[in-house]
């Protein structure tokens, strides 16, 4: 812990705080897409005025007190008591900054709400509490994998309440929202793993609705997708069944580790018998697995939420067979 | 109506303070004033209430005309224009009333008040007949929205295909309606107050301010009325 | 009780003239009091025990954060908490804190007048205060609420905590909040004695008066936002529901129609007692007095044309971004004039630094800090990568409580003789002030680096690369509760210990330091001189009696 508080603190003294480049400043994550520039630059035009008009406040006040404080003796000076050519300065001189700050703020607003015509289209699916990413060849992932250089729009919609897709990295942001398409792009620059959040508060797993957002060469990133196009052919069924897992979020509320989290852990269910919320008990086998995905809320497990949304549609009976086969693996 | 703060301390009556002028206020010119500014700015709030619900309604209908289109056949024109006309006959005599109140003709002002506040019971009788007809075909708000196969039927002209969410338009029609029915009851509320005011000989030329608020008050129950009825009974 | 204090208290009490506080006594001459100083105290006490209250899960919120991972609760209660912390700070304690609190107990008396306008009405809104936080309790230990202050549909509907009655409540609360709108302004426009024209009257009255006209037209609104989130809860109504064809980003607009001049119901009476504080605690008259009032105006009038700012990435067009953004910009002009008029009437004063004035430094500082990281959420493109992050938590809580809550303090301590007749120990006082000034911009500035660098809110876990952050911001946190605390201990012993205060300590020139501390039930014994109330000429120091004493009035 010390360890931790030392170099975060030696982060915080040694503030760049006037740097700006490629790799990042004190305050901005490195700008590692196409229309991150616009946003750091206007971002960066009004830290300069802050500092300024915080340093003047600070100063002044500094000034005044040492300079004007109550001494016996010592009278408070008349002054005039208004002065228009004062008021004038201190009312347009913000006005005109603040004019520039708009302009500035506008530019990079168009551009990130502007997709290049010929985007590659990736539609995406928020639900409690994960990201579903299909690609236009039909593979799903949980994770948003895209090709360096080339502008990506997403088209996003919500299964139950609102989201919001966040990649602080590339500046993006927007709402994911039921009963409609909202729609980001971004075009990544340089290779790597990025973050991504929900950053609309939507319940109990709200920090846990988290991806990653990987940005591939070009070939790497075909290769990427031919493999992952074809899981049940590619893998063993519980392989295939642990990729499944992971695509569908089922993760962010099974943990596989015991630890239970908005759901039950997954490790070693399988086999055992456990007292339902309604009073019965029932044993976990693979009827007990397949009900609970295909129709969630019929029978809930003893200290838990109906939360789970159901996955009939979304899955296929080979493809729940293979995730029984990887939750009857963790035993 | 605690907003019409006027009755006077019964100890602190005399030449310079009369027994109607509250001990805070030094003039009843002021307190009058304070009166009336107090109830057109609580008036001002109650049309910013009913605006948020008709900005409501305007959205939901901007982005769903076909069920507003569909469901107002089955809302009893005769009976909303009755009870417009009600309501604009009980304005006239809250406003002669607020006259007579002026002029100190204290039978007149008590006969008035008394047909104003005869006006709401109609009212509330016929919204009354109306609810129960709808309660009784099953035309209520989205959560027990659940026609009656006759419903449809009694109404001229052909059948058209019901659109979705029906149920929505009788949420916004009951919303609307009830939340004007309990203005309407609580207008009344106050209008039985100042009767009874009156017939106890509180109002002279000199102070008859709750009477005037109270006025202004049913003034625009009546005028949301006025704009309830076109929206909602006659849609084409 | 030791001896010596005892025969001093006797002593002073048989010779102390009656006073609002001992004229009657007994539990019903408070319940059913009419007189707005004893409602002021009662709002007082009411609306600082909720200020406890949210500040106890503040340091709830914190002691999870201070280290990744699960810390003391797991998710749904950590929800809770910043959800309860959320709505009890904003409804129960910064929207009444300081217009019926303070406000209700100086508005009448520096208009020279013996009450407002409807003392009933007065009452009620205070009764009403506590239906509404009984809802609130009620919600709390039935099942809580966990959909964060802002009550997001359609989140708010699947949710299986208590959203209607938290709902149901703050609309109680709207309706006390327009009581005291109506009355303040009625009171402002009727009852200001001979003499006062508009242009005399003291600045904290302009800023109440811009306040009761949001708190009366943004108001209503809310109420209806929150009458449909019931019918929706109870009827299916269908208006927000996504399900039955309706847009849950109405109810956004909706909420933010109100949320947002909302803000300005806290801070711009924050900003009227900076207007009385730093002018007599500098013994100069304001400066640009036209201009403080005009733009308190201004600031209501626009607030109510901004709400769409919260809302630059929830889908809204681009064309409508636009134009909520270069009116969002307009905002900042008269904030800005009000900061350098300030700054204006220190130039060549005599600044003292009691505990009120170092408050009030305080909240230029912070509420500086607070605005100028108000034009980063400004920019259109600025926002979308920092809408909904700590950048935002740290900006609201650099004006709400770096700006409010400072400025309710400074009133607090300003009044504090006024409204006790006691005055509590200054050396306390300020120390307790610089300490929650460093646990303040502990807490606090931390949290705008981590939400530059892309910390989401409402977060009950956060990546490693964010540990010392919000570490540092716990340690903050608990540093603001120890000063806050401290405040309240010196405080409530001067209710007992303190030395009587005098009609005038600090040397202001209002008409409510003419009466007496604590005043007479009706405020004053003979009529009140009306003169400007930003010159100080006539008062000279009274050393003896460490007070301020009338220049004619001095033997």
């Amino acid at each position: 812990m010390l360890g931790q508080v030392g170099s975060g603190l030696a982060q915080l003294v040694v503030p760049a705080l006037v740097g700006q480049s490629s790799t990042g400043s004190f305050w901005l994550p490195p700008p590692d897409s196409v229309a991150s520039g616009a946003v750091d630059h206007a971002f960066h035009f009004v830290m300069y005025v802050s500092y300024f008009f915080f340093a003047l406040i600070f100063g002044l006040i500094v000034l005044f007190v040492v300079k004007y404080r109550r001494r016996p003796g010592a009278e408070a000076v008349k002054t005039a008591k208004s002065s228009l050519a004062l008021e004038a300065t201190w009312s347009l001189i913000p006005l005109a900054l603040t004019i520039v700050m708009f302009y500035l703020g506008f530019v990079g607003y168009v551009e990130l709400r502007s997709p290049p015509e010929r985007a590659y289209e990736i539609s995406v699916l928020a639900r409690k509490w994960s990201w579903q990413f299909t690609y236009p060849d039909g593979t799903i992932d949980n994770n948003l994998h895209v090709p360096v250089g080339e502008p990506v729009r997403l088209v996003m919609t919500s299964d139950d309440v609102i989201h919001s897709l966040s990649i602080p990295a590339f500046r993006v942001k927007m709402d994911v929202v039921p009963g409609r398409y909202t729609r980001t792009w971004f075009q990544g620059k340089e290779l790597g793993t990025y973050d991504l959040y929900c950053t609309e508060y939507c319940g109990t797993g709200h920090s846990d609705m988290l991806a990653s957002v990987v940005v591939h060469e070009a070939d790497d990133f075909r290769a990427w997708l031919k493999a992952a196009g074809d899981v049940l052919g590619n893998n063993p069924p519980a392989k295939a069944g642990e990729i499944l897992f992971r695509r569908h979020g089922c993760g962010s509320c099974h943990s596989t580790d015991g630890t239970p989290r908005v759901g039950p852990s997954l490790q070693g269910i399988v086999g055992q018998t456990h007292a339902m919320a309604d009073g019965s008990s029932a044993a976990v086998d693979e009827n007990y697995i397949r009900q609970s995905i295909l129709e969630p809320g019929t029978k809930i497990r003893q200290g838990f939420r109906n939360q789970m949304p159901t996955y009939k549609g979304r899955l296929n009976d080979q493809e729940i067979t293979a995730i029984i086969q990887y939750i009857k693996s963790l035993n | 109506m605690p907003e019409t703060d006027t009755t006077a301390e019964p100890d602190e009556g005399g030449q310079e303070h009369p027994q109607f002028l509250a001990h805070h206020f030094d003039t009843p010119r002021q307190q009058f004033n304070a009166g009336k500014l107090g109830m057109w700015i609580f008036l001002v709030t109650e049309i910013l209430l009913f605006s948020g619900l008709f900005c409501a309604y305007v959205v939901y209908r901007a982005n769903h005309p076909e069920i507003f289109i569909y469901a107002h056949r089955f809302l009893d024109k005769n009976l909303g224009a009755l009870n417009t006309c009600v309501l604009i006959f009980s304005s006239l005599t809250m406003a002669w009333a607020v006259r007579s109140a002026q002029l100190e003709r204290k039978a007149a002002l008590a006969l008035l008040l008394s047909v104003t506040l005869l006006c709401g019971f109609v009212f509330l009788g016929v919204k009354y007949v109306e609810y129960r007809h709808k309660w009784h075909e099953g035309l209520l708000w989205a959560n027990r929205y659940a026609p009656r196969a006759e419903a449809a039927e009694e109404t001229d002209g052909e059948q058209p295909i019901e659109p979705r969410n029906v149920g929505v338009f009788f949420s916004i029609y009951f919303m609307m309606t009830g939340l004007h029915g309990l203005h309407v009851i609580a207008g009344m509320g106050a209008i039985a107050w100042v009767l009874r005011r009156s017939i106890r000989g509180d109002f002279n030329r000199g102070y008859f301010g709750p009477v005037d608020y109270v006025g202004l008050y049913w003034h625009l129950v009546d005028l949301i009325w006025i704009y309830l009825f076109p929206l909602l009974y006659l849609i084409h | 009780m030791a001896n010596s204090a005892d025969g001093k208290l006797s002593e002073t009490n048989s010779s102390a003239p009656l006073n609002y506080l001992n004229c009657q006594r007994g539990f019903l001459s408070w319940a059913l009091t009419l007189d707005h100083k004893r409602i002021g105290v009662l709002y007082l006490v009411s609306i600082m025990a909720s200020l406890g209250l949210g500040g106890l899960f503040a340091m709830l919120i914190r002691a999870e954060l201070i280290a990744p991972g699960e810390t003391i609760v797991k998710e749904d209660t950590y929800n809770q908490f910043f959800t309860l912390h959320g709505a009890i700070m904003i409804f129960l304690f910064i929207l009444p804190g300081i217009p019926a609190a303070l406000g209700n107990f100086v508005l009448p008396i520096m208009l020279g007048a013996k009450d407002v306008a409807f003392p009933r009405l007065n009452l009620a809104s205070y009764y009403l205060w506590l239906v509404g936080a009984v809802f609130f309790l009620v919600a709390l230990v039935t099942g809580g609420l966990d959909t964060g202050w802002t009550l997001y549909v359609p989140y708010a509907f699947q949710t299986d905590t208590r959203v209607l009655t938290a709902g149901l409540g703050a609309f109680i609360l709207g309706f006390s909040s327009i009581f005291t709108g109506i009355n303040f302004i009625a009171t402002v426009h009727t009852m200001r004695p001979p003499g006062m024209t508009w242009m005399k009257m003291p600045l904290f009255l302009w800023s109440l008066y811009a306040t009761a006209i949001i708190q009366v037209l943004a108001t209503p609104v809310l109420g209806i936002t929150l009458l449909l989130l019931a019918a929706e809860l109870v009827l299916g109504l269908g208006i927000f529901d996504p399900a039955k064809g309706g847009d849950p980003i109405l109810f956004q607009h909706f909420f933010w129609f109100y949320s947002h001049p909302a803000v300005y119901i806290m801070i711009l009476p924050a900003m009227g007692i900076m207007s009385e504080v730093i002018p007599t605690f500098s013994r100069k008259h304001i400066f640009g007095y036209k201009f403080i009032a005009a733009s308190s105006v201004a600031i209501a009038f626009l607030g109510f044309l901004v709400w769409g700012h919260h809302m630059f990435t929830s889908s809204q067009s681009v064309m409508a971004g636009t134009i909520f953004s270069l009116l969002t910009f307009s905002v900042s002009i008269p904030s800005a004039i009000k900061v350098f008029n300030w700054l204006a009437t220190m130039y060549k004063g005599s600044i003292a630094l009691d505990t009120p004035m170092l408050y009030a430094l305080a909240f230029l500082l912070l509420f500086g800090i607070g605005g100028l990281t108000g034009l980063f959420l400004a920019t259109l493109s600025a926002n979308v990568h920092l809408h909904d992050t700590y950048f935002v938590v740290a900006h609201f809580h650099y004006t709400m409580m770096g700006g409010t809550l400072i400025a309710f303090l400074a009133g607090l301590h300003y009044w504090w003789p006024k409204i006790t007749g006691r005055m509590y120990s200054e050396f306390w006082g300020r120390l307790a002030a610089i300490g929650v000034f460093v646990g303040f911009n502990l807490t606090f500035f931390p949290q705008f680096v981590m939400g530059s660098r892309g910390m989401p809110r409402r977060y009950h876990d956060f990546p490693d690369k964010f540990a010392i952050f919000h570490f540092l911001s716990s340690l903050g946190a608990f540093l603001t509760g120890l000063a806050m605390l401290t405040a309240l201990a010196y405080l409530l012993h001067s209710l007992f210990r303190g030395r009587r205060a005098a009609a005038n300590p600090w040397g202001s020139a209002t008409l409510e330091w003419q009466c007496a501390s604590p005043p007479p039930k009706e405020n004053f014994t003979e009529p009140p001189r009306v003169g400007d109330p930003y010159d100080y000429d006539n008062l000279t120091y009274d050393a003896e009696n460490e007070c301020f004493v009338p220049m004619n009035a001095s033997p």
